[in-house]
């Protein structure tokens, strides 16, 4: 476990094999989840770590999932709503691979314009929403159509909410 | 120029729009030298709101240029009445035209269009947001009134929250250096975060007021558009302010002499009629600017 606390290491075991999402937002970490889909229903060992203090971002949360990869999709919406995340493969207790999550330069298909009048937002139209990231802190996106912006609470109440 | 889609003011740039500016002034010198220009082209317009001045002026030049056009026709008569959607409309006039014009009520229709479409694409006007066509004739007819527009002091009235011909003109005058604009609307119609952080990204200066009277002594250009009473969540609130956003010769007493009155058109009660007759107004003048602004643009889009 690169840069751990000692508190956590007491307060969370080691995982043999699976994903360590570290470096989240303080208080998003159920939102992670739930991009993942994991409701706790599925078997998996999992462990949600919250608030703990961290030296990049003041406080973070840290979520551990037993047995489980993600997708290159899954990290990129992982980043839509946790861009500072760093992903770490374990296997065999040791991190065998760590990486930053990227904020996407554009989205399609995922995200909905929060414009109503919107083409995109029309039901008869065979386009999917696009949008092109505009910053990174705070992240913001502009929708390729009618040009309103995605604002990071926009992101997170659709893929969390 | 040629083949470009023309969605939004901001795809351009002041050359381009300089350059589309210089044939303007060229084909209201000699217009009979571009009377075959577009022969054998054909224009398609296709209005999914309704449109007066901006439909019959892109009709109007495409004939000026020798061109002809289709027209989409009244909504109840056409395909549209039996669920077609947009995106099969647009194919089928794709097929049909050289240029599409299109109006839509969706905001991003046009560049939707401009996505499906092999033949350029003209924004007519989609919902709130752009109407770049408006804001080219607008700029035009200052720099034919004013001789510039550079180094002016501008002031835009009226809705700049929805009116998209508003935006369009505040947006297109950032592409220039007006000296100020100072944007004129009760606190609610002010202009969108997005526009003002072009203006502000570009480093133009200006001011939002609430109220015409502080600053009209200092302007050399009025651009008025109409602040609708549905707009307001309470129509007593819109009582309230109404009085302060209807430009007549009174409300001029203190304007330069040079003031030049602009409106996109229609006006409602915005404009008093008492104004038609005095050396400020020019909203007619400007309206009829719109022909061969167009045509200059009809010309750069099909030939470059």
């Amino acid at each position: 476990m690169i840069g751990m606390h000692a508190e956590e290491s007491l307060l969370v075991r080691k995982i043999r094999e699976g994903t360590v999402i570290d470096h989240i937002p303080a208080g998003r970490a159920l939102d992670v989840l739930k991009i993942l889909g994991l409701t706790g229903e599925e078997g998996y060992t999992i462990a949600i770590v919250m608030n703990v203090p961290s030296g990049k971002l003041g406080k973070k949360d840290i979520v551990k999932v037993e047995g489980r990869f993600l997708s290159p999709e899954e990290v990129n919406e992982i980043a839509l709503i946790a861009p500072t995340a760093t992903i770490n493969i374990v296997r065999d207790y040791a991190v065998t691979l760590k990486r930053r999550v990227e904020v996407p330069a554009v989205i399609e298909g995922l995200l909905r314009c929060p414009n109503p009048s919107c083409i995109t937002n029309s039901p008869r139209e065979p386009l999917k929403p696009r949008f092109e990231l505009l910053s990174r802190m705070p992240l913001r996106f502009r929708c390729s159509y009618c040009g309103d912006e995605l604002s990071e609470r926009d992101i997170a109440k659709q893929l969390a909410g | 120029m040629k083949g470009r889609d023309v969605i939004s003011i901001l795809d351009f740039e002041r050359r381009e729009l300089e350059q589309l500016f210089e044939l303007t002034d060229e084909i209201r010198r000699s217009p009979r030298a571009f009377s075959e220009e577009l022969k054998g082209y054909i224009m398609a317009t296709a209005f999914f709101e309704p449109s007066t001045r901006t439909r019959l002026s892109f009709q109007t030049a495409m004939l000026r240029l020798g061109g002809s056009y289709i027209d989409l026709g009244e909504l109840e008569r056409s395909s549209v009445a039996k669920g077609e959607n947009f995106a099969d409309t647009i194919r089928m006039l794709d097929s049909y035209a050289d240029v599409i014009v299109v109006r839509h009520r969706l905001e991003g229709a046009a560049r939707y269009a401009g996505e499906i479409a092999a033949a350029p694409v003209i924004n007519a006007g989609d919902g709130r947001k752009n109407h770049p066509t408006q804001a080219m004739l607008d700029l035009y007819a200052v720099r034919t009134l004013q001789g510039g527009i550079d180094g002016l002091v501008y002031g835009v009235l009226g809705d700049l929250r929805f009116g998209r011909a508003a935006a369009s003109f505040i947006l297109a005058l950032s592409l220039f250096k007006p000296s100020k604009i100072y944007l004129v609307s009760p606190p609610l119609l002010r202009a969108r975060p997005e526009v003002l952080e072009v203006l502000k990204a570009r480093g133009v200066d200006f001011e939002e007021v609430d109220s015409l009277e502080k600053v009209v002594g200092e302007l050399d250009v009025l651009y008025v558009t109409r602040v609708q009473k549905e707009r307001f969540p309470d129509p007593a609130e819109y009582e309230k302010v109404k009085g302060s956003y209807l430009v007549s010769s009174s409300t001029l007493r203190q304007a330069k002499e040079n003031l030049i009155v602009l409106h996109p058109l229609p006006r409602v009660d915005e404009l008093g009629f008492d104004l038609d007759s005095t050396r400020h107004a020019k909203y007619f003048e400007q309206a009829a600017l719109g022909v061969p602004v167009r045509m200059a643009l009809l010309k750069l889009v099909l030939k470059g």
